[in-house]
């Protein structure tokens, strides 16, 4: 899956020392073991723990024990969590590079309001009521305002804060309507009102089953746009000086972040944060190349993403707290400390 | 005293010297074009002078006229029309007993509560706008309307609290996150940029809060807490008026008088120093300012949508001046409250849509507009 | 090089006495007298502690600014003289010591009144948007205005004439961001005449000009000393602008001054050494008889830099 990170040091950029790259590689591992260890909490978890035995027999020799019954619900929210974690954190990591701005997030760039209005009209004028039937909707939506924001925030001569504009407008005028739908209409504010925050709690396989085509579409794509995301980093004059084409770059970088991001949020709502803190997080331990952020925020989102799934879980038996809110919570701190630490912070 | 130099260098200051002298008197004959500097000047006796920028003045006043014909029309809309000019007599006090109960008591007091919250959100946001030198740095994104809310969703959620209550905890709320975003921010001073970027973090943990919040809630509470949300001026009456008033005739004056400490802020905290503003103290006072009036106006209506970003903004493509122009977001932000309103009511009948809808539609529309036309003027 | 009998022949690091306190023509009276009577620079620094953070960038600093001076400071990246520049502009506040103005603690006086002595040129400035040039330099008179007196004729004529001697007068009205780099330096530097400080100080005035904008600039510096009679403090990357310019130059490394005094006093081969790390030889400009800094040739400093034993850092 990893297409186009190290280990091996490529022609044309000089290759870290072998210790640093050595340390890199032993951190994602770290991580991977990390994941897989919270992936197991998320199944092991919840309103009736199971042990560890439990979760491998429902697993593995599924028998249709109540355990095993669990263990097959909770296993289906669990890979929808890695899912999305990774798209999410991929998709931040992305428009992060893409923009040059490490503010920049799905939230900020209208992506969610483009969802959120897209399955309030599902649900008011055609009648939606399944989870499966919002998806399509929400992905539509988060596509066209993605496309939206990209050509008004200037396709050619984007800056970061011409981009970051267009998306606070489309997000304001959706914004507008999303509020006006849901005084009107009371049906849509019980739904939306559960949707808005982002859970993970209403994943079956079918679901994941819908989403999983355009986040694979949307990985790849990423994955290999990692060095000309490099080249990118530096401006856009030295970037096509090292032969970067940039209005590809930059069409296949957004539909990239569109794919991935809007599939997630058609999935389990707006869940924010994860991909604006993780790539940060990632980044003041990798350095600034993208063969490495990519990988590691492939892994350590869905971390953050899953923890939060099990924190909600815990905090609020026999209840949960939707793991949006937890993961902002969560966050939120951790971004105010990290531009704390910063000498200046530029935007 | 000259430095030392040598015969050559004598030679060579005189020569270039002379053709200074000459160029100089050349650019003394050009005499200074007349648009070089904004405005007439004022000036009276024992040296008093005031400049008036003649184009801000005429677009403030147009604003004034818009604003108060906007009142006026808004007064006799409803279930019970009142023509214009029954509205004018009345409000002179020469009105029959019925329409002076509707005018004065019913309509007045929300029309006025409209045009404080509106020039109080114009006024904030152009102040946070100029402070944090962003476009963006309105309350809306810095977390302020989110601290509001919380607080007033504290109220309606946990306490069921009455309409007071409910304004008295958005206060709280407002007030307490304006403080938490500058103490988090601050770290020898508060540089513009860390500003937005602690409140874009501690807006995003409030909207968790607020979401988390309403998913808690009832379907009745969470409808009031949407609507509340929204920003609305249904049902408000002179106990909004006063203490709005209060306030901004407090804080406008006393904001009005630090202004030009904030032109001068526009151009770097550095220039700012060495042209003798006290640069920490201008801030700290224009900031808590600009949180009371933000905070108070939430309090009054709920966080109207976007007109602490779009008023300041569109105060600025009218008068085409460069600094804050508060004066101008201030009218500008009274203006478009009071249209929205009177727009929202006119296209969904009285009361059935909050204001808030309408300044968040408009001012996103706004907001796009302005985006492709300076797209193709190639600035931004 | 001919050191001219006339002029005041200050050596380096004392506290130089004043040839004459008439000469002055700028705004704020003449020199300060302190209670002895005798005459004392208006602007020093005494023993101060530079610091951002955590990070010290200079200990036990002393510096003294002679009046009437066209002084500069010079030395490698990160030797501190932006630093020295802002702490003696009141912009960073000495952890020790302290920085003098007309005797006084200048971090003590009332703000506007230090604008209205004290200049400076930052490094980093804002154009507002949409500004027109003379908006801008009208921005100057801050210091001299109140809210009741916000334009009188006499700011109208200042802003005017300093227009005039930057050469912008004829680009009043157009919008600042339309201007060349070197168009808008010299638009700035209008607006810190404006402020009419009879001290100005400039942080590294001619970073991103080109060279015959750097030499117009500096020009102007020199006949804003000569002719009217204003001291001036440049920070300089250029060591031969610094050594053609100064009538003062300050040599700092590592926080420290390592020399001090007229350019034709101090600019030597082993100075330009001791502060650089730099092989060179030191001619007479051809121009100006002022010292030139010629760097070594590539061969002759790789080949006796190990003998030499080249001072790194």
């Amino acid at each position: 899956m990893l297409v186009d990170s190290p280990p091996e040091p490529s022609a044309e950029t000089a290759p870290a020392p072998p210790t640093r790259r050595a340390i890199r590689a032993a951190g994602l591992f770290v991580s991977v073991a990390v994941l897989v260890l919270v992936a197991l909490a998320s199944i092991a978890i919840g309103a009736k723990e199971l042990s560890l035995e439990q979760v491998w027999h429902g697993l593995f020799e599924d028998s249709g024990t109540y355990g095993d019954v669990v263990v097959s619900e909770r296993l289906s929210r669990t890979v929808l969590g890695l899912l999305v974690g990774a798209a999410l954190g991929l998709s931040g990591a992305v428009l992060q590079a893409l923009t040059r701005n490490p503010l920049a997030d799905p939230g900020l760039l209208g992506i969610n309001a483009g969802a959120s209005a897209a399955v309030v009209t599902a649900i008011t004028f055609f009648g939606v009521t399944s989870l499966s039937g919002y998806v399509w909707f929400a992905f539509a939506g988060a596509a066209v305002v993605g496309a939206l924001v990209y050509f008004l925030g200037g396709s050619r001569g984007s800056t970061p804060v011409r981009l970051a504009l267009a998306g606070t407008a489309i997000s304001a005028a959706l914004y507008g309507y999303l509020q006006a739908v849901m005084i009107m209409d009371e049906a849509a504010l019980g739904k939306m009102r559960f949707w808005t925050v982002g859970s993970l709690s209403s994943a079956t396989d079918s679901t994941i089953g819908q989403v999983l085509p355009f986040l694979a579409i949307g990985t790849v794509l990423a994955l290999v746009l990692a060095r000309p995301l490099n080249a990118m980093a530096m401006g856009d004059d030295t970037a096509r000086a090292l032969g970067a084409h940039l209005g590809r770059t930059r069409a296949l970088s957004m539909a990239a972040a569109t794919l991935l991001c809007g599939a997630a949020t058609a999935a389990c709502g707006p869940i924010m944060f994860v991909g604006l803190m993780i790539p940060h997080l990632v980044r003041s331990f990798t350095g600034p190349d993208m063969r490495w952020i990519l990988p590691y925020a492939t892994v350590l989102s869905p971390v953050l993403l899953l923890g939060a799934d099990v924190i909600g879980r815990l905090v609020a038996r026999p209840a949960e707290l939707q793991v949006g809110i937890v993961t902002a919570i969560l966050g939120g701190p951790v971004f105010i400390f990290l531009v704390r630490r910063r000498r200046t912070a530029q935007l | 005293m000259k430095a030392p130099r040598n015969q050559a260098g004598h030679h060579h200051l005189e020569r270039t010297q002379a053709e200074r002298v000459e160029r100089d008197q050349a650019e003394r004959d050009q005499a200074v074009p007349a648009r070089a500097f904004r405005g007439r000047t004022v000036r009276a006796g024992g040296g008093l002078s005031v400049r008036v920028d003649i184009r801000a003045f005429t677009v403030v006043a147009l604003l004034l006229v818009a604003a108060l014909t906007a009142s006026v029309v808004l007064i006799g809309t409803g279930d019970f029309p009142i023509p214009a000019t029954d509205v004018l007599k009345t409000l002179l006090g020469n009105g029959d007993a019925g329409q002076e109960f509707i005018v004065n008591e019913l309509r007045l007091p929300r029309v006025l509560v409209g045009l404080l919250v509106g020039a109080s959100l114009g006024l904030g946001g152009a102040l946070f706008q100029a402070i944090s030198r962003n476009p963006l740095g309105s309350p809306d994104v810095l977390g302020l309307g989110q601290g509001s809310t919380a607080g007033a969703l504290v109220m309606i959620v946990l306490f069921s609290g009455s309409a007071t209550q409910v304004a008295l905890g958005a206060l709280i709320g407002g007030l307490a996150t304006g403080f938490a975003i500058y103490v988090l921010a601050w770290k020898q001073g508060v540089h513009g940029y860390r500003l937005v970027l602690v409140g874009i973090g501690v807006a995003a943990i409030l909207t968790a809060v607020n979401g988390y919040l309403i998913t808690k809630a009832d379907l009745v509470d969470a409808a009031r807490a949407v609507v509340w949300m929204t920003g609305s001026l249904n049902g408000r009456d002179w106990a909004q008026v006063w203490p709005l008033l209060i306030l901004c005739a407090v804080l406008v004056p006393l904001v009005l008088g630090n202004a030009r400490g904030l032109r001068m802020l526009e151009m770097g905290d550095d220039v700012a120093y060495a042209l003798g503003v006290r640069v920490e103290r201008t801030r700290l006072l224009l900031l808590v300012a600009a949180v009371l009036l933000t905070a108070a106006a939430t309090a009054a209506a709920g966080p109207v949508g976007f007109v602490a970003l779009t008023a300041p903004q569109l105060a600025r493509r009218l008068t085409r001046s460069p600094g804050p122009n508060l004066v101008p977001a201030m009218c500008m932000g009274a203006t478009l409250l009071v249209v929205a309103d009177w727009a929202s009511q006119r296209a969904f009948g009285a009361d059935q849509l909050p204001v808030g809808v309408v300044t968040g539609v408009l001012g996103g529309v706004y907001l796009l507009w302005l985006l492709a036309t300076e797209r193709k003027a190639g600035r931004i | 090089m001919r050191a001219d009998g006339k002029m005041s022949g200050k050596s380096s690091g004392t506290t130089s006495g004043k040839s004459s306190g008439t000469t002055r023509t700028g705004a704020d009276g003449g020199p300060h007298m302190n209670d002895q009577g005798s005459t004392v620079n208006r602007l020093s620094a005494e023993s101060v502690t530079l610091a951002y953070d955590q990070r010290v960038i200079a200990e036990q600093l002393s510096v003294e600014i002679p009046d009437n001076s066209f002084t500069v400071i010079v030395g490698p990246n990160a030797c501190g003289k932006s630093t020295l520049l802002r702490a003696l502009s009141r912009m960073l506040k000495p952890n020790q010591g302290r920085v003098l103005l007309d005797g006084q603690v200048i971090q003590s006086m009332p703000a506007k009144k230090v604008a209205r002595t004290l200049g400076l040129l930052p490094q980093s400035s804002i154009a507002p948007d949409g500004i027109t040039v003379g908006d801008l330099v009208g921005r100057g008179r801050y210091p001299h205005q109140g809210l009741l007196r916000q334009w009188s004729t006499e700011d109208e004529r200042v802003v005017r004439e300093s227009m005039t001697s930057t050469g912008v007068a004829e680009l009043a009205d157009r919008y600042v961001d339309e201007l060349s780099g070197g168009q808008r330096q010299r638009v700035w530097i209008a607006m810190a005449l404006a402020q009419q400080t009879p001290l100005l100080l400039l942080d590294e005035p001619t970073t991103y000009l080109d060279i015959q904008h750097q030499i117009d600039v500096l020009d102007l510096c020199a006949e804003l000393h000569e002719e009217q009679g204003r001291t001036l403090v440049a920070v300089l990357h250029d060591l031969n602008h610094a050594a053609r310019y100064a009538t003062h130059l300050i040599a700092l490394r590592d926080g420290s001054v390592i020399a001090e005094g007229r350019p034709s006093d101090i600019v030597t081969a082993e100075l330009v050494e001791e502060v650089f790390g730099l092989r060179c030889q030191v001619i007479d400009d051809p121009e100006t008889g002022t010292p030139l800094v010629v760097p070594a040739g590539r061969k002759a400093r790789t080949t006796a830099a190990p003998a030499a034993g080249v001072t790194k850092g």
